[in-house]
């Protein structure tokens, strides 16, 4: 099968096209959390967000009588569970002695023995749940599983993130880059902070059904980690970045249907962490390659 | 100490005390700064200098007392009443922007949160630039930039925000000294033109020089005072205690 009947294929297409979105949104909210040196908060996120993930599928079932997997219940309990893993971590930090690193650790482990513990009552409990297979896929990330409405849900959802980033674009650079400063500018500092959590949030679980929650870290860090070697200026880094999440995503997307068996978190991660490497070595001025040659003229000289 | 008519006061801390965790890093400081000229706040590290800056911005949070700019109580400052210099070693000098785009963000405090810089904004960061005599560097990035140049970026950040109050965290640490003359030069003319500048500085050699005003701070107000009345010996020693011999010295010349 060739590369042009691999894209008619429908739901090839959903999956490769869900995958570019899911790239694009999360490498350029991943500039943010780099650049403010959080890059870590992505593995905290993703894997608190599996409470949230498993809870919306629990309350929903015990509203309705069915189990529902669709994007639509899980990513607002994936959105909220994420956002407070954060927002207490913060609150940890400012009312006891424990510092950042630590308070992210334990609400890891918190919200993902939770969200573990959950998950294997909901499967093994009887009677069985109608709809409780997969749910463990959020776990690694399972891309061929999208559907129709999840594609909708990731486009709306990804074009409400980046709308919003772009529009409040000046207010999320001052934060990321001064935050005392604009403070002393009489901006609500605190209020931008929450926003700008949630953004990369949002960014972070968007992404959980095709990276699940231990690899999404990655398709976070790594495209902003690599365009960062690459530019100058924070517009043309996330522009980047979010080419490369989203070209890596796509291209994993129909690496996976050529071949069989393949999964797609796992090489869309790979393709990303390539584009990393070598951006790390080439990169310009940044690059290994460039400074180790820099340095070795400072040394003829 | 003289009192200050309250028209001729910038700044005033009444009973201010700050404390992070149990500690107490501000205690009961009653203090005031001047309308115009140059105020410098002294002391030894940790004396809690940067903190009383921060408590007048208010971006920490105060645990008991008061602070007033021109008159108004703490709370969410306007833009063009402080412009807040912070130390330059507080942010990441590798983040990716330029030098022309760090000084615009002085005139963010202006715009909608929706609103993008424009025509009149790029116009102002010009004149800053060039105010500062850094209007060469817009386009460099801010991670090629020397410590005095960083320094002076960040005075053009302020100014454009057109403040009555400069209020600058250690403007001169980590800055030779031939940038550090350059830059007093630039604050001695900002304060002629009318406005306040009050400035943390720890190092006593040349503070006789630059400050019309001094506050001598070791979590507790120590002196307050012009120059000539507040930065004597017997005050010196009573901020820095014992180890001061040499300070003196230095701090007669």
């Amino acid at each position: 099968m060739n590369v042009s009947e691999l894209l008619s294929d429908h739901t090839v297409r959903v999956v490769v096209l869900g995958s570019a979105m899911i790239g694009a949104v999360s490498g350029a909210m991943g500039c943010f959390a780099y650049l403010r040196r959080q890059s870590l908060i992505g593995d905290v996120v993703s894997h608190s967000a599996l409470l949230g993930i498993v809870m919306a599928f629990w309350i929903v079932y015990l509203l309705t009588g069915q189990g529902n997997r669709s994007l639509v219940v899980l990513m607002p309990g994936a959105f909220l569970a994420g956002l407070a893993s954060l927002l207490l971590t913060r609150s940890v930090v400012r009312s006891t002695r424990l510092k950042e690193d630590a308070s992210l650790g334990v609400m890891l482990a918190i919200f993902f023995g939770s969200g573990m513990m959950l998950l294997r009552y909901l499967q093994r409990g009887s009677p069985p749940i109608p709809g409780r297979s997969g749910l463990d896929q959020y776990l690694f990330g399972m891309a061929a599983a999208m559907t129709r409405a999840d594609l909708w849900m990731i486009g709306v959802v990804g074009a409400g993130v980046l709308t919003v980033m772009s529009l409040a674009w000046s207010r999320l650079k001052i934060i990321t880059f001064d935050q005392d400063y604009a403070a002393g500018l009489g901006l609500r500092v605190d209020l931008l902070e929450v926003v700008l959590l949630a953004l990369i949030v949002m960014g972070i679980v968007i992404g959980l059904q095709i990276a699940g929650v231990v690899l999404m870290i990655s398709l976070l860090v790594a495209p902003a980690a690599s365009a960062r070697q690459w530019t100058y200026s924070l517009g043309r880094m996330v522009c980047l970045a979010a080419t490369i999440g989203g070209v890596s995503a796509g291209l994993g997307g129909v690496i996976s249907s050529i071949g069989r068996s393949l999964p797609t978190g796992p090489i869309i991660v790979l393709l990303v962490t390539l584009v990393f490497v070598v951006s790390v070595v080439c990169a310009p001025r940044r690059g290994f390659i460039s400074r180790w040659q820099r340095g070795r003229q400072i040394h003829v000289d | 100490m003289s009192e200050l008519d309250s028209h001729d006061v910038a700044i005033r801390c009444e009973n201010l005390t700050v404390t992070y965790g149990a500690e107490p890093v501000l205690w009961n400081v009653d203090a005031e700064i001047p309308r115009r000229g140059i105020t410098g706040i002294i002391g030894p590290n940790g004396a809690g200098k940067s903190t009383l800056i921060k408590s007048v911005l208010g971006i920490v949070p105060v645990t008991a007392g008061d602070t007033q700019v021109l008159g108004s109580h703490g709370g969410p400052l306007q833009g063009d009443t402080i412009g807040y210099v912070p130390q330059r070693s507080t942010v990441d000098w590798d983040f990716p922007t330029s030098v022309f785009d760090v000084v615009m963000m002085g005139t963010y405090g202006k715009l909608r949160w929706f609103q993008r810089p424009g025509k009149l904004q790029r116009d102002e960061t010009h004149r800053a630039l060039e105010f500062v005599g850094m209007e060469a560097f817009g386009k460099r990035q801010i991670s090629e930039l020397s410590g005095g140049q960083q320094q002076r970026v960040f005075l053009a950040r302020a100014f454009v925000q057109e403040p009555s109050v400069y209020l600058m965290d250690e403007p001169f640490a980590g800055v030779d000294a031939k940038s550090e003359s350059s830059l007093f030069e630039i604050l001695r003319k900002l304060s002629d033109e009318g406005a306040t500048v009050v400035m943390v500085h720890h190092d006593l050699i040349r503070a006789r020089d630059y400050f019309d005003y001094v506050l001598l701070l070791n979590r507790r107000l120590i002196a307050q005072g012009t120059t000539e009345d507040a930065l004597t010996p017997a005050n010196l020693e009573k901020c820095y205690g014992l180890e001061s011999d040499s300070i003196l010295i230095e701090a007669k010349h």
